[in-house]
């Protein structure tokens, strides 16, 4: 079925108390929908509400106003039969240190028991690369081993929906790509994806789509091409006559650099023409000019 | 079809187990701590209460009962919160495991050591300090319900006092006084008849008191409950004070219970 909603939310509103500013809007109004198969990034900087609308989706916090819908269900509203709802749902929570003592095997195949419908533990610590280190203690594991090993944890339920709070905070490049393509393989058998991060890279790497999330309030929804208007920004192009610097932006950079070319018949002196990047664009919409 | 949450509570007790057999300073100051103290106490105090009652006899019972105490009560107030700042309960909380799971898992690992603690402290007392062991059935049954009403209890109220803790770090702080403090006043380490009245009076609020009691029943000869406060061994009320604490427990557990730390 095309096109059909896993996550549905509207006009969603969370406050928090704190002592010096009193009342912090965190989440300031927000609508979005992800729909079943897509990986769905939730980009901005540190604080801007991206935890706090997850932790609301997976059920762990309330909300103030606004409707939310997670497989149909409110993640508020659980009643007895929430199980079968946490059934449906994979959650890969920002930081845990649990179960040290255990073996990555021994807690794989725990968690394994916790589901009516559970992957084959054996085959799922193969996925996430974890096969070398099965027998390991988890207290011994890497940083970035110990994300996989959550990451194996949050989908040995089979999930139709995976929640992935900034996953590869602390990895290096190498670990990070690694981690890319498992959660491309996990998408492509099916499994609804939604990713907060607040790596620009990691959204474009990635996502179908991206939302950007800044002080709790969506800047922009769109495919990573297409965000903040890139796929049709203008090229600034510069160069230097009777020794000051000239500028001018175009759509069509080609057709000015031929009118400069026949102008100065032969070299243009300090050519420049610069596309802005998808950094330049995210910054801007952060903030941060 | 859900997973049985009777099954997933023993799959979880038998998890909880191995990772408590795994942390040696837990396994060495949980057991063994009792038993070294019947050693100093037993070493030190060679005298006899009363004819054929020696204090070791008189420790061992307050020994056990504290030590339900301290697997139950002090392991759980302590263990939940650590538990909650590393994210355990967080994630058990994004999962299908149903509370009752999780409890019934704790159940089994305190129950499991409470058992590995009261036969060593037997075990030592008898090799050491002549330790005489109940002989009649009807002490034998005694001591297995105390144990298991003991037990309870104590669980249920380590979880219920779990939320008392602000954090991990903070735990021990908060739990630790309050049981030394118990132990001294419900006659643990001291003859509860020669505690002040008032001593005597504010340790009969809390079940440790009456727990000793019971041990001092099954291991103390039978004529020894004359020296009782109230003359007589008290078992239907001690019994009752037990239950009571146990229902009200469970009560609390289940109102204050929190999966995080704020």
């Amino acid at each position: 079925m095309a096109n059909e909603l896993a996550i549905e939310i509207s006009a969603l509103t969370k406050s928090y108390k704190s002592a010096s500013e009193g009342k912090k809007l965190a989440v300031a109004g927000i609508d979005l929908q992800v729909v079943v198969g897509e990986i769905f990034a939730i980009l901005g900087p540190n604080g801007a509400g991206k935890t706090t609308t997850v932790e609301i989706l997976e059920g762990y916090r309330s909300r103030d106003s606004g409707d939310v819908k997670v497989l149909g269900q409110d993640p508020a509203a659980l009643d007895k039969n929430s199980w079968a709802w946490r059934d449906r749902i994979g959650i890969v929570l920002q930081s845990t240190n649990d179960s040290q003592d255990l073996s990555v095997t021994e807690t794989v195949k725990h968690f394994a028991n916790y589901y009516s419908n559970p992957r084959n533990p054996d085959r799922v610590i193969a996925e996430v690369g974890l096969e070398e280190k099965r027998d390991a203690r988890i207290a011994t594991l890497s940083g970035g081993q110990r994300r996989r090993l959550d990451v194996a944890l949050g989908i040995i339920g089979n999930p139709e929906i995976l929640f992935l709070d900034e996953p590869t905070t602390g990895f290096d490049p190498e670990a990070r790509r690694a981690f890319w393509d498992l959660i491309r393989k996990l998408r492509d058998e099916g499994t609804t994806i939604l990713l907060t991060t607040h790596y620009l890279d990691e959204a474009e790497a990635l996502a179908d789509r991206v939302a950007v999330i800044v002080d709790g309030k969506i800047v922009e929804i769109a495919t990573p091409e297409n965000l903040g208007g890139r796929n049709n920004a203008k090229a600034k192009i510069s160069w230097l006559e009777n020794g000051i610097k000239q500028e001018v932006e175009s759509d069509s950079p080609t057709l000015e650099v031929a009118k400069l070319a026949e102008r100065f018949s032969g070299e243009i002196p300090e050519l420049s023409i610069i596309r802005p990047s998808l950094e330049d664009i995210y910054l801007e919409m952060i903030g941060h000019k | 079809m859900r997973p049985n949450i009777i099954k997933v509570g023993f799959l979880r007790g038998g998890l909880e187990i191995k990772q408590f057999m795994r942390q040696r300073e837990s396994v060495v100051f949980t057991l063994l701590f009792p038993v070294m103290l019947l050693f100093i106490f037993g070493s030190v105090f060679k005298g006899e209460l009363a004819p054929g009652v020696t204090f070791s006899q008189y420790f061992v019972a307050g020994m056990i009962a504290s030590g339900l105490v301290n697997t139950g009560f002090q392991q759980l107030a302590i263990m939940i919160p650590i538990e909650r700042d590393f994210g355990t309960l967080k994630r058990l909380r994004g999962t299908p495991v149903s509370p009752i799971s999780y409890f019934i898992g704790k159940t089994i690992v305190v129950f499991a050591a409470m058992i590995v603690q009261i036969a060593m402290l037997i075990g030592f007392g008898a090799a050491l300090f002549d330790l005489n062991l109940p002989t009649t059935f009807d002490k034998w049954f005694r001591f297995t319900w105390l144990i298991l009403l003991g037990s309870a209890c104590s669980t249920i109220l380590g979880i219920a006092f779990s939320s008392v803790p602000k954090n991990g770090r903070g735990a021990s702080a908060v739990v630790s006084p309050i049981v030394i403090i118990l132990q001294f006043f419900s006659g643990v380490f001291f003859v509860f008849t020669t505690l002040p009245f008032w001593m005597q009076q504010f340790a009969a609020i809390f079940p440790l008191k009456w727990l000793t009691q019971g041990m001092r029943s099954v291991f103390l000869p039978e004529d020894f409950a004359t020296q009782e406060v109230a003359g007589n061994w008290e078992i239907s009320r001690i019994a009752l004070v037990l239950i009571v604490w146990t229902i009200l427990g469970t009560l609390l557990a289940l109102k204050t219970f929190r999966w995080s730390n704020k």
